[in-house]
């Protein structure tokens, strides 16, 4: 790694006051994706803001429709969780299958949003659980919140303190893993809200994240299996790589959004 | 350079680093401490696995200063003098290792799988377990099998208290009766083995 | 004995790496030590222009910046091969050396250009970003099938079409009359991937210039510490043997890849002469990736001719091998040197087999667990199961039709090699009755059922073991009967320490707590030849029983002096010496203790009780087994799942049945690592595209299968203790075996064969170009 100083500060707010004194400088949340990066030498700063000790990021708690997760609250923490297990089980799923213990038991949620990285899997329950985003700057709906490939609408010196999931009737999260990263190499999360379904798609598109509109359409319609005959991932969207060329991420996220919905199905709460 | 100060293996530790040491930087090269061990750039083999303040994490993608005031424990750290942790004594029991560099990680992740999931668990939810760390010599097989016989001698130990070895004196009754239920595990397939290697030629 | 041959004991060495006191190179830091940090071309093929070191000497904590131009000023050599070839037109074939740092042209991405010598790795990366080198991109050869393919650019441009050899085995009338007398003919066009080591250590390295003495010395992550000791100081150095030492301590696996030599260990040692300082290196795992000699990277066109009672006839190949762009120790030893397993475990009128090697701009080539048997083994089992398939019979069964009888050892194969024992049709047996062969049907039609295509796969495998058949040992009997034991080999995790303390626990009757087994260090022992080929316990089976013989004869004559017989009369029995018709015994301790007090020995005795010796095998053996794995395809995803894994092996005699089982589990998982998901590919420019754990399958412990191991030992009577040795087999067979049974898991869709990795999107297309699984209930619904 590049030589960078090393900071902390106890709360939010000094953390915000101390990066804006610093000016060249990162937050560090769970170090996951950012210390990988900057070990390859794919990122660099001459600060790092260590949010640690910021509890107040913490935590998890249920409020009628909404299930709220602060940022620094770490994978295991949200997979172990009997209050996310009760309340959106796909969502303890999703977190109980990002990378592996080691990952999950540093990695956070705040860091993982904070990055969009176009694998990781939290960004597809923001969009399918029409999470609201809140930051240092205000709230901000997922749908307006994820702009692509590593980017997102924080605007600098903002930071993500946690995310509102609404408390769907019935949801999944399906993952099909790259065979050597074991990112998602095509992630699907449904949910259904009444007869309203939502769909983000993770790992697949060239452009990150995404909702799926056609397939939301459908299974709005009728929330079944037989929904999604002749709705088709557009291949040209996808990415490619040597694992999985386009073609086949089409085909993942047509399959993966299968499975979530009779998964769903089965495990419907009406 | 600030000054760090935390526990590493019990005993306290004060060090000036700079902000980009990562925790096994200040493990191998400051401390000495070369059990714990590096396989990878990008934060999936796991032979860096390390216990901070319980929780296994991986030394190679942690900074060092992240883990001020923390306790960290290593391989090192695990046994008592001569007596082997109980899962240290299963992959020893169960032929879980061959060029060993693998399984000061796989030690300290099985450990904590153990204290996740209790002592009985199937082998594909040990196998998914170990999604983090890369073994290149065993196959798995064995390992799997350490980790199972590993959970039952924790259980029978109460917890993850080290055991002592086999042909070593002053072994007490409860050591003695987990002893037994890792022999009692000793690899099957080499039971067969054996069988058939009996078997008139 | 409870210590000796044939028993399950733990190892000795379990202990210390256990508790993390294992000493790795990278664990040993000796005082004012430096790091190095390679600079790589970062392209394929391409001429160095300029080399600005100026502002990279600036930067902090740089100690010192070398480049192929001082390598060329020391005088420095490359590496050679071991296996020379003939070139397509007769003579000598071109045979560039592995250079330590490239003068003018780099030849593959990743290779050494520059060594940066600072502080810590970070300076030394920082600087190396502020070397300027000018490179002109040249055309090159990214893969084999492009080194062949019209107008390809050249390699070496003395080289013509990049072919670097082009020889053949076997007899070609015979073969060629067999097919045309042949009833069946089967062909297949058959790729053996490209694939990385990837030991879990990385390849490491610490050189010291010991200033006084004028000497070199290496620590270094090596299979075979004196091939290594030699070649620096015949090839790149030019001193005298005794003027480099090379010890290796523990290594983290090397399964053939850390047995030839790298640039890296002579430049470490370079570097610490120029700079007066040690130089520690350690590869980045991304560096390993571009820098570890790859392996396989074979393309064959085989046929297999039958016979009207589907006896085989005879097999024809030609064969493609990858060398990269330099040879290496190796690299035509994985191309030629066993290709003799091309007859397999069958009776064949002939075989014939033509290889071409050829240069390519990619990573040199070095063996892996197998070097040469699984590459040549997995086109045999490929087109038996295809003969099979065509024929409409079970391949289990045409396959006992054509083994080995029993009662033909030593069998001549005719091709290259005579087998030494073995009971091939009881393998095959109890492999079939283990995996239920024959109820295999069922399980894929309660498969299909669950919408999952399941599959068989058998290989019957051979491979030939002890290639290298010299080794040297020493042992030391103490004043107090302890034993100090030392050997050329070298242990990465095969369990030697152990297994060689229970050979000398075997023939000295000395406890293991009294036994120590020295390090691997050309100090300890000026010569051996290290661990390669399954070689270790067959060699040192010998080695320590003649050597144990002769101590023990000598031994004999300073007992006959404390128990006042003749040295005729005495006789050794479980660690006890004892005179003949008397009731006058002596342990080995006392006699030890007697034989290191010369005043007391008469004239003519010899005192001291220690022997060194080199010895020769008689010959190679021949490990054999039956392997016979179980997948289920998921159609809708194409992922493939190992399910279940039996392989009933040969390895002779075991003298630890619990490594040896271990040893199989690890070649098993080596063999179908390639089958799922492993493979190096580079894009059109040479570039590497899987050079991480990111993009690189490594098997994890999800993606395989446990893997139950049965023996039917045979012993080999090529040495006087059965032992044909254990380290490679399981890949051998692992490989074929798990490629067929995912060919079998397609061939109901009308897919004749499918070539390795069956990664999920390769099956998946090959599954949906067959029709998907529309055509195949189209076709179970067909009356």
């Amino acid at each position: 790694m590049h030589a960078f100083d090393y900071h902390r500060a106890s709360d939010v707010t000094s953390s915000l006051a101390l990066q804006r004194q610093l000016g060249d400088s990162r937050f560090l949340a769970g170090g996951q994706s950012l210390l990988p990066m900057m070990k390859l030498r794919f990122a660099q700063t001459a600060n790092i803001v260590d949010l640690r000790d910021c509890d107040e990021l913490c935590g998890i708690a249920v409020e009628y429709e909404t299930l709220r997760i602060g940022a620094m609250t770490r994978h295991a923490d949200v997979a172990a969780s009997k209050d996310v297990r009760e309340a959106i089980p796909a969502l303890a799923d999703l977190a109980g299958w990002i990378g592996d213990p080691m990952v999950r038991s540093r990695g956070t949620m705040g860091g993982s949003i904070a990055n969009a990285d176009p694998s990781a899997c939290y960004p597809s329950a923001c969009l399918a659980l029409a999470a609201t985003i809140n930051t240092t700057g205000g709230d901000i709906d997922a749908d307006d919140f994820f702009l692509g490939v590593f980017e997102t609408s924080l605007g600098e010196g903002e930071l993500v303190t946690g995310a509102e999931f609404a408390i769907p009737d019935a949801a999944s999260y399906q993952k099909f893993r790259h065979p050597a990263s074991r990112f998602a190499l095509a992630g699907v999360f449904v949910a259904r809200f009444g007869e309203i379904v939502r769909v983000g798609v993770t790992g697949a598109a060239r452009s990150g994240v995404y909702r799926w509109l056609e397939a939301e359409e459908a299974l709005s319609r009728q929330f079944s299996v037989e929904a999604l005959e002749g709705i088709h991932t557009p291949i040209t969207e996808m990415n490619s790589d040597v694992q999985a060329d386009a073609e086949y991420r089409a085909h993942l996220v047509d399959t993966m959004t299968r499975r979530a919905v009779l998964d769903a199905m089965t495990r419907s709460r009406d | 350079m600030p000054t760090l100060k935390l526990t590493v293996n019990g005993r306290p530790v004060s060090r000036e680093v700079p902000g980009q040491l990562l925790l096994v930087q200040l493990l191998r090269e400051e401390l000495s401490l070369t059990g714990t061990h590096v396989g990878c750039d990008t934060t999936q083999c796991g032979a860096c696995t390390v216990h901070l303040n319980g929780r296994p994490i991986k030394s190679c993608t942690t900074l060092a200063m992240s883990c001020e005031g923390g306790e960290v424990t290593t391989i090192e750290g695990i046994a008592d003098g001569a007596n082997l942790h109980p899962m240290q004594e299963a992959f020893r029991a169960n032929h879980g290792l061959q060029c060993g560099y693998c399984t000061p990680g796989f030690v300290m992740a099985s450990i904590k799988i153990v204290e996740r999931l209790g002592p009985d668990f199937t082998d594909e939810e040990i196998r998914e377990e170990l999604e983090g760390n890369i073994c290149r010599c065993t196959g798995y097989h064995n390992i799997v099998k350490s980790v199972r016989a590993g959970a039952r001698a924790m259980a029978a130990h109460g917890g993850s208290a080290p055991v002592r070895r086999e042909g070593e004196e002053r072994v007490v009754d409860s050591t003695r009766s987990m002893l037994e239920q890792i022999s009692e595990l000793d690899p099957e397939s080499n039971e067969a083995h054996d069988a058939a290697s009996g078997k008139a030629k | 004995m409870k210590f000796g041959i044939g028993q399950s004991v733990h190892r000795t060495e379990d202990a210390r790496l256990l508790r993390g006191e294992g000493r790795y190179t990278d664990d040993i830091v000796p005082p004012r030590s430096t790091r190095m940090y390679v600079v790589r071309s970062p392209h394929a093929h391409a001429r160095i222009g300029a080399i600005d070191t100026a502002a990279a000497l600036a930067s902090p904590g740089v100690v010192g910046i070398l480049t192929g131009a001082d390598a060329a000023e020391d005088a420095l050599g490359g590496f050679p091969t071991m296996v020379r070839g003939t070139a397509p037109g007769g003579g000598e074939s071109l045979e560039p050396p592995l250079p330590v740092l490239a003068l003018g042209t780099a030849r593959y991405a990743g290779e050494p250009v520059a060594i940066v010598i600072a502080e810590t790795v970070d300076e030394a990366k920082t600087a190396a970003e502020l070397l300027t080198i000018e490179y002109e991109p040249l055309p090159g050869v990214p893969s084999l099938a492009d080194a062949f393919a019209a107008n390809a650019p050249l390699v070496w441009p003395e080289c013509p079409g990049n072919l670097h050899t082009r020889d053949s085995f076997g007899d070609k009338a015979a073969v060629d009359a067999a097919f045309d007398g042949a009833a069946t003919v089967v062909d297949l066009d058959i790729v053996v991937s490209r694939v990385a080591v990837s030991s879990m250590e990385p390849r490491t390295a610490l050189g010291i210039w010991d200033e006084n003495e004028g000497r070199y010395e290496l620590t270094a992550g090596v299979q075979s510490p004196h091939m290594i000791r030699g070649l620096l100081a015949n090839c790149i150095f030019k001193v005298p043997l005794n003027r480099i030492r090379v010890a290796a301590h523990d290594v983290g696996g090397g399964f053939g890849m850390k047995g030839v030599p790298h640039p890296e260990l002579a430049l470490v040692l370079w570097a610490a002469r120029r700079f007066g300082r040690p130089v520690r290196w350690v590869a980045e795992r991304s560096e390993s990736f571009l820098s570890d000699c790859h392996s396989r990277d074979h393309l064959a066109h085989c046929e297999l001719a039958l016979d009207e009672n589907a006896k085989f006839l005879a097999l024809r190949y030609r064969g493609k091998a990858n060398l990269g762009p330099y040879m290496t120790l190796a690299n035509m030893h994985c191309a030629f040197g066993n290709i003799g397993h091309l007859s397999g475990v069958y009776t064949f009128v002939a075989v014939h087999a033509e290889v071409e090697t050829y240069f390519t701009n990619t990573v040199p080539i070095g063996p892996y667990r197998g070097a040469g048997r699984p590459e040549a083994t997995v086109v045999v089992e490929r087109l038996v199961d295809k003969a099979a398939m065509k024929l409409g019979m079970d391949p289990a069964d045409l396959r006992e039709r054509n083994l080995i009888p029993a009662d033909q050892f030593p069998f001549n194969t005719g091709f290259v090699f005579t087998y030494d024992s073995g009971d091939y049709p009881e393998g095959l047996r109890i492999a079939r009755e283990a995996s239920d062969w024959d109820g295999f049907e069922q399980r894929r039609i309660a498969s299909l059922r669950r919408g999952k295509l399941r599959g068989i796969g058998m290989a019957q495998v051979v491979e030939i073991a002890v290639g290298l058949m010299d080794e040297m040992g020493s042992i030391t009997i103490e004043a107090d009967g302890s034993v100090t034991i030392g050997t050329g080999f070298h242990n990465h995790g095969q369990g030697q320490e152990t297994t060689m303390r229970q050979l000398a626990s075997e023939f000295l009757s000395v406890p293991p707590e009294k036994i120590r087994y020295l390090p691997s260090d050309t100090d300890e022992q000026p010569s051996g030849f290290g661990s390669a080929g399954s070689r270790a316990a067959v060699v040192g089976g010998v080695l320590i029983q003649t050597i144990a013989e002769k101590l023990i004869a000598k031994a004999k004559r300073v007992a006959a002096v404390l128990l006042e017989a003749d040295a005729e009369e005495i006789e050794f029995h479980d660690g006890t010496f004892s005179a003949r018709r008397t009731n006058r015994s002596a342990t080995l301790a006392e006699v030890a203790q007697l034989a290191h007090q010369p005043m007391r020995l008469p004239e003519g005795v010899e005192a001291g009780l220690s022997h060194k010796q080199m010895i020769r095998v008689d010959g190679p053996t021949f490990p054999n087994a039956c392997h016979v794995c179980e997948v289920e395809i998921d159609p809708e995803t194409g992922k493939t799942e190992f399910v279940s894994y039996v392989v009933c092996e040969d390895v002779g005699k075991a003298i630890n049945p619990m490594i040896v089982a271990g040893q199989m589990h690890g070649g098993v998982a080596q063999g179908l690592g390639q089958v799922l998901g492993e493979f190096i590919a580079y894009d059109e420019d040479g570039q590497l595209q899987t050079g991480s754990f990111m993009d690189y399958q490594m098997p994890r412990a999800l993606d395989l299968p446990n893997i139950r191991t049965i023996a039917n030992n045979v012993p080999s009577p090529n040495n006087p203790l059965g032992i044909k040795g254990a380290g490679e087999s399981g890949t051998v067979g692992a490989l074929p075996a798990g490629l067929n049974a995912v060919c079998n898991a397609l061939q109901p869709l009308g897919i004749e064969h499918f070539d390795m990795p069956a990664t999920p999107m390769r099956v998946w297309k090959a599954i949906r170009d067959a029709g998907g699984m529309a055509r195949l209930r189209a076709a179970v619904d067909a009356p």
